[in-house]
């Protein structure tokens, strides 16, 4: 990729041929108005979608025959870039005639194949990729106002990237099955991030919910946690309560509290308890310089679960009380 | 078709006159100025010749330096970070107060500084999209080791107040250093009227060459270099000068300034003429006042009009203009001049810039105007919202 990367720029003369017929003569704008519903026999319905403060706005006019839920008509308007035009117009036209069922499973990605000159070269650059999602969107918004739902119904849950339509299950899963180790890999397994880059990481063009950086850390921890070998049975914790306090007390009289002495600060056991998660909770209170020390809510605490699971038991965990 | 060019704060077209100063020192004297013998002997005198035009063109003292070097953001980051490197590492003085209007190579070579604990101030423009004396005057303390303002903005052509700034850190004993690229051939430039310690500026932007600017700094000013190596450039810049380069740099100097007048009377009217006919349509701000701006800038805010969609439909006519905030670029905030002088959100996607050099014509500038109004119509037409 470095080789094509260096010389950046490059937008338009990416643009597919459909894609700039339709920017300079798009078929299907306009409005649709309550005289035309009433023409044609149907009801009319008007979404919008965006905002034009974050660059993009469309708004969807359709005609819907109640009968048969068949669009009879279908037309936009847009405040956008050549694709987000491009795709707004091709997406009206692919909403005519489909019932309005037919039309909610019309994604992007389907509007972006049916702009292709040719069925392997993409209609759009990838940075371009997100501007047709908008035109995805306001069809799941004319649906529920047509049939008077939430929008979330109709929406796929935990879209971690929307120009490729990829959910956190199958990014989740391409990097547990694949031992995928960059965000790179998971482009190339899943196209997550691989288009407006939005979602990888915080920062870019628009802000996300999920980053695919933070999915791959957490996925990650998880799986290094998973192929850790089962310890044996746990003998510490099958031991009384007032053993266990005994054992930690011990520990922390040799290895803790002498290191902390050294900054002028001391630790003192709080209590023991079962976590429901089958984790012993240590609770811990600092004393001395180690009170309201920035490091000794991190470093430290680490520090201090780190030699109790070395010594004791490896289910056990630190907080402070 | 036959194209018209109005991009000119991007890059401009090389002066033939300068292209054919470059000539001869391709094919024929090609020797390296640093040689001893006839092929280097021969390009000296050229090179002593372009210094002139430099030296003449920014009124520079013969005791101050101008180094050659490769271009602006070279420039910009030789001084941000050989500051780091002669004031801010090692001596009490860690702070550089600068602008949020700035060029990237200073904004980014800032960002990187702070990773290395030097504290930087962004100064925000006013109402009016000027960064005043006064607000440097503020933001001084006897830590700041360097001020840095850009004279005129890329995106507006806003001139900041470089007289008034420079009295002020002359006064305050801080190091100034401006980032001239956008000004130099546009307006007057002169370092004895405008006493700055450092000055960046970049051929093509004055219809010269790509690849080559200079970097001012007053005499007595100590900066290390970016680039070690030989002794060129008197040991502030290794590497071997673009010696073309250079010769069409001060022949491209010469005629920017000369042609100062012309870019003042007629650049002007021709840029005033467009402004005037984008004003003509209703719900149009064009960003600045015409005469705190380079004569040659119009940046102008349409409603409803998406920026990136209006310059598709400028380019289908073959006219080349920018966009300040493309539906692609990285971010979607508005810019902070925009933000300063209190437009809204909504106009930082519908920014149009139209920026005339002097070789453009008055009958280009018709043909702009009535593809303008076309293009105004039918995206207006268009749009959710108007």
């Amino acid at each position: 990729m470095a080789k094509n990367d260096l010389i950046g720029g490059s937008l338009w003369e990416q643009y597919s041929a459909k894609v700039a017929e339709r920017m300079n003569n798009p078929r299907h704008f306009g409005e649709l108005t309550a005289a035309d519903a009433q023409r044609l026999g149907g009801r009319l319905v008007i979404a919008n979608e965006g905002a034009e403060s974050c660059g993009d706005t469309v708004r969807l006019y359709w005609i819907v025959r109640e009968s048969d839920e068949h669009i009879l008509a279908a037309t936009f308007k847009s405040f956008g870039c050549g694709t987000a035009i491009a795709s707004t117009d091709m997406m009206a036209e692919m909403c005519i005639g489909k019932t309005v069922s037919e039309a909610t499973k019309i994604t992007n990605l389907d509007v972006e194949r049916a702009l292709r000159d040719t069925a392997d070269k993409a209609a759009v650059p990838p940075q371009k990729m997100h501007c047709s999602v908008m035109a995805y969107e306001v069809i799941k918004r004319a649906a529920a106002l047509y049939r008077n739902v939430d929008i979330a119904t109709l929406q796929d849950k935990d879209i971690v990237c929307e120009c490729a339509r990829v959910t956190l299950q199958t990014i989740e899963d391409a990097i547990r099955i694949n031992d995928l180790h960059t965000v790179e890999e998971i482009a190339d397994y899943t196209k997550a991030g691989a288009f407006c880059k939005s979602c990888v990481r915080p920062g870019g063009h628009e802000k996300r919910e999920l980053y695919l950086v933070d999915i791959l850390a957490r996925v990650r921890e998880e799986m290094s946690r998973e192929s850790s070998p089962q310890p044996p049975p746990d003998a510490f914790l099958e031991q009384s309560v007032v053993k266990q306090i005994r054992a930690i007390e011990a520990a922390l009289d040799a290895d803790i509290r002498p290191v902390l002495a050294r900054d002028g600060g001391g630790i003192e056991l709080d209590d023991v308890r079962r976590a429901a998660d089958g984790s012993l909770l240590v609770l811990v209170q600092y004393k001395g310089a180690c009170k309201g020390c920035a490091g000794s809510v991190a470093g430290t605490l680490s520090f201090v679960q780190q030699s109790l699971q070395e010594r004791l038991s490896p289910a056990i965990r630190v907080q402070v009380a | 078709m036959e194209r018209i060019y109005l991009d000119n704060n991007a890059t401009t077209l090389v002066d033939p006159a300068v292209r054919e100063a470059m000539e001869p020192f391709y094919c024929h004297m090609y020797g390296n100025p640093n040689s001893l013998h006839s092929f280097g002997i021969e390009v000296r005198p050229y090179l002593n010749r372009a210094m002139e035009q430099l030296y003449a063109g920014i009124e520079a003292d013969d005791e101050d330096n101008i180094i050659v070097n490769s271009c602006a953001t070279e420039g910009n980051n030789t001084v941000i970070l050989g500051m780091y490197f002669s004031l801010l590492k090692e001596t009490r003085k860690k702070r550089i107060v600068t602008t949020q209007l700035e060029h990237p190579s200073i904004r980014e070579a800032c960002r990187f500084l702070e990773n290395h604990g030097v504290k930087v101030t962004y100064l925000a423009p006013d109402s009016r999209g000027l960064v005043t004396a006064e607000s440097v005057a503020e933001a001084l303390s006897d830590q700041t080791a360097l001020v840095s303002v850009m004279w005129a903005n890329n995106e507006t052509g806003l001139l900041q107040p470089m007289k008034e700034i420079a009295a002020v850190c002359r006064e305050r004993g801080v190091y100034l250093h401006t980032d001239a690229v956008q000004a130099i051939g546009k307006v007057p430039v002169s370092v004895r009227e405008v006493p700055v310690d450092f000055l960046t500026f970049s051929a093509h932007k004055f219809h010269g060459p790509k690849g080559v600017g200079g970097l001012y700094l007053r005499k007595g000013v100590v900066l290390p270099p970016l680039l070690h190596g030989g002794e060129q450039m008197g040991g502030h810049r290794a590497g071997t000068v673009d010696v073309a380069g250079l010769v069409g740099m001060g022949q491209a100097m010469e005629l920017a300034v000369t042609a100062l007048d012309y870019e003042n009377l007629v650049v002007r009217r021709l840029r005033d003429k467009l402004e005037d006919a984008l004003l003509r349509h209703a719900d149009v701000l064009v960003i600045g006042e015409r005469e705190l701006r380079t004569p040659n800038t119009v940046y102008a805010s349409i409603r409803g009009v998406e920026g990136e969609a209006l310059i598709w439909d400028l380019n289908q006519a073959g006219i080349a203009a920018s966009t300040g905030s493309a539906c692609a670029s990285e971010s979607l905030e508005a810019s902070p001049i925009l933000t300063a002088i209190g437009a809204d959100r909504e106009l930082a996607h519908t920014g149009v810039r139209l920026s005339l050099s002097r070789f453009t014509t008055e009958q280009e500038i018709d043909t702009t105007i009535a593809v303008l109004d076309r293009a105004i119509v039918r995206l207006r037409q268009l749009s959710t919202s108007y």
